[in-house]
């Protein structure tokens, strides 16, 4: 085997190890992904350019692309995939590599990162009052532009900052704290 | 009565609580009893899967582990928390190494759960699959008569685990029609609302809204349909966003399919949360307390005689048949 290709399979091997992951092996280059996906104008890589680039070993360029931050999980890709590579959790998959890897903004990642820590601390989520505050914080230009949003959704009683916390929050960050150290390997 | 654990999610708590009441409403009609599971905590959307993959499992799995052991089903009307039990369930079965991280992760809560033990359901596919159109039919008082509808389902309530087609499903359609409502032949049914994309692109997210919002404006509906509380939130919250962006003026109601069926089998709209929508469905409401009178069936004219056009003389002899 040729140097280039063991260090491309050293990243394939990294992106596969995922329930059902090396499925990915087996693309073809149809491009059926691309032409499925709603938000693949957005990308800078189509799917079917991305995993020819996994295979190519193009770690850097992979992970520093935005397209697997543009998926929006609606599983067209993975069902029409002739080869059954379940696409959309290889994208989850390439948004952990990348944070790990330290490429992505907060503007990317604050919006996940910040529901993941309300979950911690509450148990709960309250998306819409965190989107506002991820509004806020990110993009506060804009936020004027949200306000009759926001009001609208306050007087409808829509709208809160802070979940209720569950009675078993100890537990469930147990829970937690044990999977983050047994998950080094996913 | 039909027993189910139920599991309403973060957003049937505050932003989609109509989801909720109505839910809670149509169910007590059908004969289901909804026991919540006690204490559930959130199913991580689609934010913890892209953070940390086993603890994205784990959160999922301590609901899963909480349904009483005399129940095997839960129901949840949110379509990303149907989904994200479906498929920890799921690949916790194929997957025995996933499953032994994921029990070990909940042992330190002394939890357990088997793969298998508890099928995630999502609220369409209860009512749609273990009543039968004649069942529900029968607790119709109040036919939507005169409402034109279009069915919208979004992404993971039909992809890809439903049981109904992944891309033209059509079991809401087929509801709706049982409810007495004209339902539109919707043709982006399962495309995406965008999820969470407003809070990454705005510009990429309201253009999918644009897209579905003006699909369903062209067909003139009086409502569309959702099954899910990410959809509802995007098309009716993002509405009057979407309109400043693309200089457009829909006015398009967006309601659960729950609050359709209450309103069908004559629950008050109060009962339904109706007045939390964005757009407002007043007009919705209007056409159901006063429905135009049921058409007359008149006899059909044929449209053309039984004779059909002029055909040559049949050939006689050749091949008979």
């Amino acid at each position: 085997m040729m140097p280039k290709e063991t260090s491309a399979n050293s990243f394939l091997e990294e992106v596969m190890a995922i329930p059902g992951g090396e499925r990915l092996k087996s693309c073809i280059q149809c491009g059926t992904c691309g032409g499925s996906c709603p938000s693949g104008e957005a990308m800078d890589y189509t799917p079917r350019e991305l995993f020819a680039m996994i295979l190519a070993g193009m770690r850097e360029e992979v992970l520093k692309s935005n397209t697997f931050w543009f998926c929006v999980s609606c599983y067209y890709c993975t069902i029409r995939c002739p080869q059954e590579i379940p696409i959309t959790d290889i994208m989850y998959r390439l948004k952990r590599l990348a944070i790990q890897a330290g490429y992505y903004t907060a503007s990317i990642t604050g919006f996940s990162e910040t529901f993941v820590g309300q979950v911690e601390t509450y148990g709960r989520s309250f998306e819409l009052g965190l989107a506002t505050g991820h509004y806020l914080r990110h993009h506060p230009l804009q936020s004027i532009r949200m306000s009759p949003l926001m009001l609208g959704m306050v007087t409808r009683g829509r709208m809160s900052f802070t979940p209720q916390r569950i009675r078993g929050i100890r537990q469930l960050r147990a829970i937690l704290r044990r999977a983050k150290e047994l998950g080094g390997a996913w | 009565m039909k027993q189910y654990a139920y599991y309403p999610g973060c957003s049937l708590e505050r932003n989609a609580a109509a989801y909720d009441e109505s839910f809670r409403a149509v169910a007590q009609v059908l004969g289901i009893e909804l026991v919540e599971i006690d204490d559930w905590n959130c199913c991580g959307a689609t934010e913890y899967f892209s953070l940390d993959l086993l603890p994205a499992y784990a959160l999922v799995a301590r609901n899963l582990a909480l349904v009483p052991p005399k129940l095997n089903q839960v129901v949840a009307p949110c379509s990303a928390c149907y989904y994200n039990m479906y498929k920890t369930d799921k690949n916790m079965a194929h997957y025995p190494e996933l499953a032994q991280a994921i029990n070990e992760a909940l042992a330190a809560g002394h939890l357990h759960y088997e793969a298998g033990r508890v099928r995630s359901r999502h609220a369409l596919e209860v009512v749609v699959e273990d009543f039968t159109p004649e069942e529900i039919a029968a607790h119709v008082q109040k036919p939507l008569r005169g409402l034109r509808l279009a069915a919208y389902y979004g992404c993971v309530t039909v992809r890809p685990a439903s049981h109904d087609d992944h891309e033209y499903p059509a079991r809401m359609e087929r509801l709706l029609q049982t409810l007495g409502a004209t339902v539109v032949d919707y043709t982006l049914r399962a495309n995406c609302c965008g999820g969470h994309m407003t809070q990454l692109d705005a510009d990429t997210a309201y253009r999918m809204i644009y897209y579905l919002l003006s699909n369903a404006a062209r067909l003139d509906v009086d409502a569309l349909v959702v099954a899910c509380p990410m959809c509802q939130l995007n098309l009716d919250a993002y509405q009057g966003q979407v309109n400043a962006h693309f200089n457009s003026d829909f006015r398009i109601p967006i309601l659960y399919f729950t609050q359709m069926m209450g309103l069908a089998f004559g629950i008050a709209p109060e009962r339904l949360g109706f007045g939390q929508e964005m757009v407002s469905a007043e007009r919705v409401l209007e056409k159901w307390r006063n429905p135009p009178p049921e058409a007359e069936t008149v006899e059909r004219k044929p449209r053309r005689g039984k004779v059909g056009l002029p055909m040559p003389e049949p050939l006689v002899g050749v091949g008979s048949r």
